[in-house]
């Protein structure tokens, strides 16, 4: 571990999600949700890290690079949703994406 | 010593990321998430994950954020695109995060001339993780590759030019 706390690197994880997490809530912009999204998963992959540097073993490093194959395969589908959005809607304003509330 | 880098790295990686979120303009909190991920990846060197640190650099701060300034490049190619090129060479909007930057540079600076040897040492190499990637978990590296195998075909086909006639209007 180098000397560092799990418990601050976890704490760190668990800040980091939470910003993310109030990214996701707060911003209505398509593009900020995503990027809340790419924090999350991020933070989410550093606790994985951190689990697998204060146990010495490589499991935690391989769901961190699961983690970010995921990450990859959304945004490339999250990207390419937000431009069909943008073409049809002229505008990145989610609250416009109402029509299932009926 | 490797504690105190950790709580600086830290630090820049919760103030990149609170920056991040409450930008009003896309491409300065996309500046502020790469330097969140270079700091992040510099917390990976410090636990003794270089591997993770690298792929963090690579796929997230590379291949990821290159995907999202295309994407926006794309979107903001309209009559205002000249004014915001003047205002990105404005010093306002990259001062931030190359100030961020250079600490994470000093950090990493401080560490190569301690010798890497001295203050961190590589827990869990590269050789583990791909000794159990390609053992235990070759039916998860199989299934990652369904995934982004998927993930191609959906961007390919919902990234496609629509005809006219098939669009709907809305």
């Amino acid at each position: 571990m180098n000397g560092i706390p799990i418990e601050h690197g976890i704490l760190l994880a668990a800040i980091l999600f939470s910003l993310g997490f109030v990214g996701v809530l707060t911003r209505r912009n398509i593009i900020f949700v995503l990027m809340s999204l790419e924090i999350m998963l991020n933070a989410a992959g550093l606790a994985f890290v951190v689990a697998s540097a204060r146990w010495q073993q490589a499991d935690g490093q391989i769901m961190f690079l699961m983690i970010l194959t995921l990450a990859a395969a959304e945004v490339a589908v999250g990207l390419s949703l937000i431009i069909q959005f943008y073409k049809r809607y002229q505008s990145l304003d989610m609250d416009q994406l109402s029509k299932l509330g009926g | 010593m490797t504690v105190l880098l950790f709580y600086v790295a830290a630090a820049v990686a919760i103030v990149a990321t609170l920056l991040t979120i409450t930008r009003t303009n896309v491409a300065h909190a996309l500046l502020y998430l790469v330097v969140s991920l270079l700091s992040v990846a510099v917390i990976f060197y410090m636990l003794g994950a270089p591997l993770a640190g690298a792929l963090e650099v690579i796929v997230y701060a590379g291949a990821i954020m290159v995907l999202f300034v295309f994407v926006i490049m794309m979107l903001n190619a309209g009559k205002s695109t000249e004014d915001q090129e003047k205002a990105w060479l404005a010093s306002t909007s990259w001062r931030g995060p190359a100030l961020l930057c250079t600490i994470l540079l000093a950090e990493m600076l401080t560490l190569l001339s301690d010798g890497i040897s001295g203050h961190v040492s590589t827990q869990v190499s590269a050789k583990e993780v791909g000794i159990l990637l390609y053992g235990p978990y070759l039916l998860a590296v199989e299934l990652a590759s369904m995934l982004l195998l998927a993930g191609l075909i959906g961007a390919y086909h919902l990234g496609r030019e629509d005809k006219p006639d098939e669009v709907p209007k809305s």
